[in-house]
C-alpha cells in the first residue's frame, strides 16, 4: 500500500514536524480517509524506530576532544558548569594542574577549610546572617554568590540552622550554611563544583572532620569537630532535606 | 603527590577581552557539537579514523573562520566538516559522488548479507549501521543530519549546499532505501503492485 504521490513530501514534513500547521491539519483529515498514506507515515516511524538504537550515535573520542580542546580554546576561562563544559575542562584543567599545581604550593583544600571553620569560631564571625529561617538566609546570598545554594533548617533532625556567611576558599568566594550540632558548630561550605573530580569526599586534619559531596552541581563540604559519624549522619540529613 | 593531589586550582575570570570573548563563544556555540560533527564525518567516509582527522581539521578551520558564522552553528560546522571530507577523499582518491542517481537505479546493498538475514538478527547497533554505511551519497548524509543529528530541513539545506526541496527529496529516498533493507519483503510486495 502505498501513499498518494503528491502526498509524499507532505507527510515526511509532517513526520519531521516541519508542516505549517494549516497544511499539517489538512493532510492529517486526509490521512483518516486514507489508508495508503497511513502506511507510508507507518513506515517512516519504522525506520524512526530502527534508528533508535543505542549506541548508533557517535561520540567523539576523548582523544580527539582533548586534541581539538587544545588546538583551540585551550584552557577555558572559568564559568559556570555543565556537563560538556565539565569534560572539556577536565582535560584542560588536567593538564594545568599537572603544570602549574606543583609551582603553586597552595594550601590544600582540607586545609583551607579547617581554616575557615577555625576562623570563623576564633574571630565570633561565625554568621553574616544570623536566623534559623531558612526563606531569610536563602536570599540573602543572592548577588553575594553567583549560585543558588540550597538551604534547610535541620533543626527537628537535630541540626539547628544558625545562619549563614559568606567565606573565601582557595580564592574563591563561598556560601556558608552554619548549623549546630548539641554545643559544636557545623559549617557548610557550597561552592561551584569543579570541572575535576572529587578527589576525596571524607577527611580529618586537627581534629576536624571534613565530608564532601557533590550534587546539583555545586560542591558542598561539611566541617565541624563532632565526630566523623555524627557528620556523615549530618550529611545523609542534609542530602535527604535537599533530595540530593 | 600530595601537591599534584591539590584539588581544584581557580582559574579567575579574565577581564572580557575580544579574543577571549570569541573563544567563549567557541566552546559554547561550536565545541557542544563534536559529537555531532564526528558522527556526521564517520557516516561520510564510513573510516572511524579518517573521521577523526576530519573533525580536527574542521574545528581548526571553524575556529579560524569562526567570526564569519552568522549563527546556525551546527549547520555552519557541518558545512565545513563536509568541506574537510571531501578534501580528504579527494587526496585520498575516493570518488565523491558527483550527481545524484537517477530515480529508477536499481539499489543493492553492497553487502554480501541479505538483507533478510540482517533483519532475522537482532536489530544492533552494528547492523544498523551497516545499513546505514550501504546508503549511497547524497542520501546517507541527508538520513543521517536529520535523523541522527537532529538537524532541521533549513539546516540540512545549509550544511549541505542543496536547496531544502533536493533537502527533502534525497530524505525521502533514503527513508525508502532504509525501510527497504529493514523489510525486504514488504518492498518486494510493493515493486509487484
Amino acid at each position: 500500500m502505498t501513499a498518494c504521490t503528491d502526498k509524499e513530501m507532505a507527510l515526511q514534513a509532517l513526520f519531521d514536524g516541519e508542516l505549517d500547521p494549516v497544511a499539517a491539519a489538512s493532510l492529517e483529515e486526509h490521512l483518516r480517509g486514507c489508508a495508503g498514506c497511513r502506511a507510508a507515515l507507518a513506515r517512516l516511524e519504522a525506520v524512526r524506530e530502527a534508528l533508535n538504537v543505542e549506541g548508533l550515535r557517535e561520540v567523539a573520542p576523548d582523544r580527539l576532544r582533548a586534541k581539538i580542546v587544545a588546538r583551540t580554546v585551550g584552557a577555558p576561562a572559568r564559568k559556570r558548569f555543565s556537563l560538556r563544559d565539565g569534560a572539556i575542562g577536565a582535560i584542560a584543567a588536567g593538564v594545568l594542574a599537572a603544570v602549574v599545581a606543583p609551582q603553586l604550593a597552595a594550601p590544600s583544600l582540607t586545609t583551607a577549610l579547617v581554616d575557615g571553620q577555625v576562623r570563623s569560631v576564633q574571630s565570633g564571625h561565625l554568621v553574616d546572617v544570623e536566623t534559623s529561617d531558612r526563606h531569610t538566609v536563602k536570599p540573602w546570598f543572592n548577588g553575594r554568590v553567583d549560585f543558588a545554594p540550597p538551604v534547610f533548617d535541620l533543626k527537628d533532625r537535630g541540626y539547628p540552622l544558625i545562619g549563614g556567611r559568606l567565606d573565601v576558599i582557595q580564592r574563591q568566594n563561598v556560601a556558608v550554611l552554619v548549623f549546630r550540632r548539641h554545643l559544636h558548630t557545623i559549617n557548610l561550605f557550597i561552592r561551584p563544583a569543579g570541572a575535576a573530580p572529587l578527589l576525596k569526599t571524607s577527611a580529618r586534619q586537627d581534629g576536624y572532620a571534613l565530608r564532601g559531596w557533590r550534587a546539583g552541581g555545586l560542591e558542598f563540604w561539611a566541617v565541624s569537630d563532632i565526630e566523623a559519624a555524627d557528620l556523615a549522619a549530618f550529611e545523609r540529613e542534609f542530602r535527604t532535606a535537599a533530595r540530593m | 603527590m600530595r601537591r599534584l593531589s591539590m584539588p581544584r586550582l581557580v582559574f579567575r575570570r579574565e577581564p572580557a577581552k575580544e579574543d577571549q570573548t570569541a573563544k567563549e563563544r567557541f566552546q559554547f556555540l561550536v565545541l557542544p557539537h563534536l559529537d555531532a560533527a564526528y558522527g556526521y564525518a564517520r557516516f561520510l567516509c564510513r573510516e572511524p579514523t579518517a573521521a577523526e582527522d576530519i573533525v580536527q581539521e574542521a574545528f581548526l578551520r571553524a575556529y579560524k573562520a569562526f567570526g564569519s558564522c552568522r549563527g546556525q552553528e551546527k549547520a555552519w560546522l557541518m558545512a565545513i566538516v563536509r568541506n574537510c571530507w571531501r578534501d580528504w577523499a579527494t587526496e585520498n582518491g575516493r570518488a565523491i559522488p558527483t550527481a545524484e542517481p537517477p530515480k529508477n537505479a536499481f539499489f543493492e546493498p553492497p553487502d554480501e548479507e541479505t538483507p533478510l538475514s540482517l533483519l532475522e538478527r537482532k536489530s544492533t547497533v552494528q547492523t544498523m549501521r551497516r545499513c546505514i554505511d550501504a546508503l549511497p551519497e547524497p542520501f546517507r548524509e541527508a538520513l543521517v543530519l536529520r535523523e541522527l543529528e537532529g538537524l532541521s530541513y533549513k539546516e540540512i539545506a545549509e550544511a549541505t549546499a542543496a536547496p531544502i526541496g533536493t533537502v527533502m527529496s534525497r530524505l525521502a529516498r533514503a527513508r525508502d532505501m532504509l525501510s527497504a533493507m529493514l523489510e525486504p519483503e514488504t518492498e518486494q510486495w510493493k515493486k509487484a503492485r
